[in-house]
């Protein structure tokens, strides 16, 4: 699960990471009187969404007078945000962020992931603040500065240290950077999140230590122990095809393809969708009904695809193990008269009661085309979607 | 032999009350030597009373001790089944198979590091299981659509695997052992592991190697294999098509940061010498024209 960056900054102050001082805001005048409440001379406005690249985008805009705090707000608030992680379609902003503008003397990177070969939380930084970290480490690689953190020790003083110094935090800010360090370590852990990222953080001119930015996710399998972090979920950031598919416990991922497909098992869908690609389709969708899979779930299933314009035909492909080929035909065959499907429909079914299965839609009278296996399912609706 | 469990393994079920818990229990006891295999429970609420014939103790140790069952599996639910594990490792036994899908990625960095030295070896969580065919199967895989045999395959995903042994049984090709070391991003046994494994058992002749996108596991075990392994692998990695930054059902399924995509994956497989399909309906004839 993502948070924007107000809501990032939010829980890193709860672990004593500075972040320059800031309001969230929901309207042009909730701008104006955040800058009046803020004070000073320098304020910044920041269009909140979930995506990278806000800046390039003209999503943050540094206001001088509180006149042009008004002028930016108004102009980023229900603007459509481009950058290259919304996607060529953008994203609404509904939210912005007012904050005190800071004296930056000096952009770094920390980040933290969880290391999946050391099965540790590992702390990456760099000098190279303000820059991708993807580009950082395709171009200059020696840049980078990387430490597994041992999960029963924590972050030791002598690490984060050590950190500070490699990336250039001067001498009389290392207190500083490594409390910084400790409070996103902590931060980390105790709210579940698999990643974080502040890019940049700054040294100010008074060698204050701040985060200017904040990205953090969390692992949504650890989110039943944190309903504050739960409540901060914003849904307009979120697929509405997903959202409505988590409600029938299915996991969907919108596609770019026409092909829409139907699964059992996150592996066999994206082999499915492979297979779909492989044979000079797009697929429309990701889509994984699980192991217990009803006629209603089915169902389900077939109406989210179909909500999806471009989807102009269905592969469905189920290994029936625990499963029964023969009720997963039942689910399909009642999904396909309730929803009235009009485009191709193949399926292939393979294992237990696989005949019986394979029987019963035939027995249907729809028009639903038989494949024997993944490749002949991929080939069969490729062709039917290209009307051969 | 197999490798990992065979039809004189001795299992308890951590969760064997629980509704997953029991329907599997029931259905692997039913499986070829089960009744032989299966022999205890756990459960600190129900220890005394029985399930369908198998005792319920109250802890692994206890079952350990009073049955002689030195391997696990764990349907308990995902708040308390990383604490499952731990007592599994704590009763030092030598196998834990944990099913339980959704652990949470903190608890189970806490676990792994507390199993560092320790003799018990881990599978999954979010797996299927472990099968070695018409012996004994421990996880949720169907067993009637295996074979006893001589290739052996390991995997990320469930049903990928069932795949690959469907094709493998329309060949004519048996099993010695299946493997799903599941789609979580901290786990136990990774694919290296089982095809150290594989290679040092007699009794298999050929592995098929299911990857999907997300870490460098594929990776690092193709390395190993270039240098190493004595026998035939085939591979296939799914996701070729998935975008980056999105979990893919498995919470270890994600390109993030542009890594761990299936095309890396793939041609470093190929340039360790391991055939590849990007066909995931050819991976059993793609073995069978490496025998």
């Amino acid at each position: 699960m993502n948070v924007h960056e107000y809501q990032g900054k939010e829980i890193l102050r709860k672990y004593g990471v500075a972040t320059p001082r800031g309001v969230p805001c929901f309207s042009v005048t909730e701008a104006d009187s955040a800058a009046r409440e803020l004070g000073g001379k320098v304020w910044v406005v920041k269009a909140q969404i979930h995506a990278g690249g806000r800046g390039k985008g003209g999503g943050v805009k540094v206001a001088k007078s509180l006149e042009e705090v008004h002028e930016h707000a108004s102009k980023i608030l229900g603007m459509t945000l481009v950058t290259h992680q919304t996607g060529p379609e953008g994203r609404l902003v509904r939210r912005l962020l007012v904050e005190e503008g800071a004296d930056i003397r000096k952009e770094l990177y920390v980040g933290m992931v969880v290391d999946r070969a050391t099965q540790r939380v590992t702390l990456m930084a760099s000098s190279e603040g303000g820059m991708e970290i993807e580009e950082v480490a395709a171009h200059t690689p020696e840049k980078i500065h990387k430490v597994a953190i041992d999960p029963v020790a924590g972050l030791t003083e002598p690490q984060a240290d050590d950190i500070a110094r490699k990336i250039g935090v001067p001498d009389g800010s290392v207190a500083q950077a490594r409390n910084f360090m400790h409070g996103l370590y902590r931060a980390f852990v105790e709210c579940d999140a698999s990643l974080a990222e502040i890019n940049p953080l700054i040294i100010t001119g008074d060698g204050r230590v701040l985060a200017l930015d904040a990205k953090l996710n969390f692992d949504s399998n650890a989110l039943f122990r944190h309903p504050d972090i739960v409540a901060m979920r914003d849904l307009d950031e979120e697929d509405p095809a997903e959202i409505e598919a988590s409600k029938f416990d299915l996991s969907y991922i919108s596609l770019n393809g026409n092909i829409g497909c139907l699964v059992n098992g996150a592996g066999l869908a994206m082999a499915t969708m492979d297979t779909i690609k492989l044979f000079g389709a797009e697929p429309a969708n990701f889509l994984d009904v699980g192991g217990g899979a009803t006629a209603q779930k089915v169902t389900e299933a077939f109406k989210l695809m179909l909500k999806n314009p471009a989807v102009k035909g269905i592969l469905v492909n189920i290994f029936g193990g625990i499963m029964r080929c023969d009720t997963i035909a039942e689910g399909v065959i009642a999904a396909a008269r309730e929803v009235k499907l009009g485009v191709p429909l193949v399926v292939r079914m393979k294992g237990t009661n696989e005949e019986l299965g394979r029987q019963k839609l035939r027995e249907s009278g729809l028009p639903i085309i038989s494949a024997d296996n993944m490749a002949d399912a991929a080939q069969k609706i490729v062709a039917a979607v290209a009307g051969k | 032999m197999s490798i990992l469990i065979d039809r004189n393994t001795k299992v308890m079920t951590q969760g064997i009350t629980g509704k997953t818990g029991a329907f599997h229990t029931r259905l692997c006891r039913d499986y070829a030597y089960g009744k032989d295999c299966f022999v205890a429970g756990v459960n600190p609420n129900k220890a005394g009373e029985t399930f369908e014939g198998i005792p319920i103790f109250a802890t692994a140790r206890e079952a350990k001790e009073q049955t002689g069952a030195t391997v696990s599996v764990i349907y308990v639910p995902p708040p308390h089944a990383a604490g499952a594990i731990d007592e599994a490792v704590d009763a030092e036994l030598d196998l834990v198979i944990c099913i339980t899908e959704g652990v949470p990625v903190r608890d189970m960095i806490a676990t792994r590091h507390r199993m560092r030295g320790k003799k018990t070896v881990l599978v999954g969580p979010n797996c299927p299981g472990v099968i070695t065919p018409d012996e004994i199967k421990i996880g949720i895989m169907p067993g009637h659509i295996h074979k006893k045999g001589r290739i052996g395959v390991v995997s990320r995903s469930g049903t990928l695997t069932y795949e690959a042994v469907g094709q493998l049984m329309d060949l004519g090709l048996g099993q010695s052992t299946c493997v799903g070391i599941g789609g979580d991003p901290v786990n136990g046994l990774k694919h290296i592991d089982v095809m150290r494994m594989f290679n040092d058992d007699p009794e298999t002749d050929a592995v098929i190697m299911v990857g999907e996108i997300g870490g460098d596991d594929e990776e690092t075990c193709a390395r190993w294999i270039k240098h190493h392994m004595k026998k035939p692998v085939v591979g296939f990695i799914a996701g070729v098509t998935a975008p980056p930054g999105k979990r893919m059902g498995h919470a270890g399924a994600i390109i993030s940061g542009g890594k761990g995509t299936a095309t890396e994956k793939l041609a470093v497989m190929e340039e360790c010498g391991i055939k590849v399909t990007r066909n995931p309906a050819e991976m059993a004839t793609l073995l069978k024209s490496v025998l």
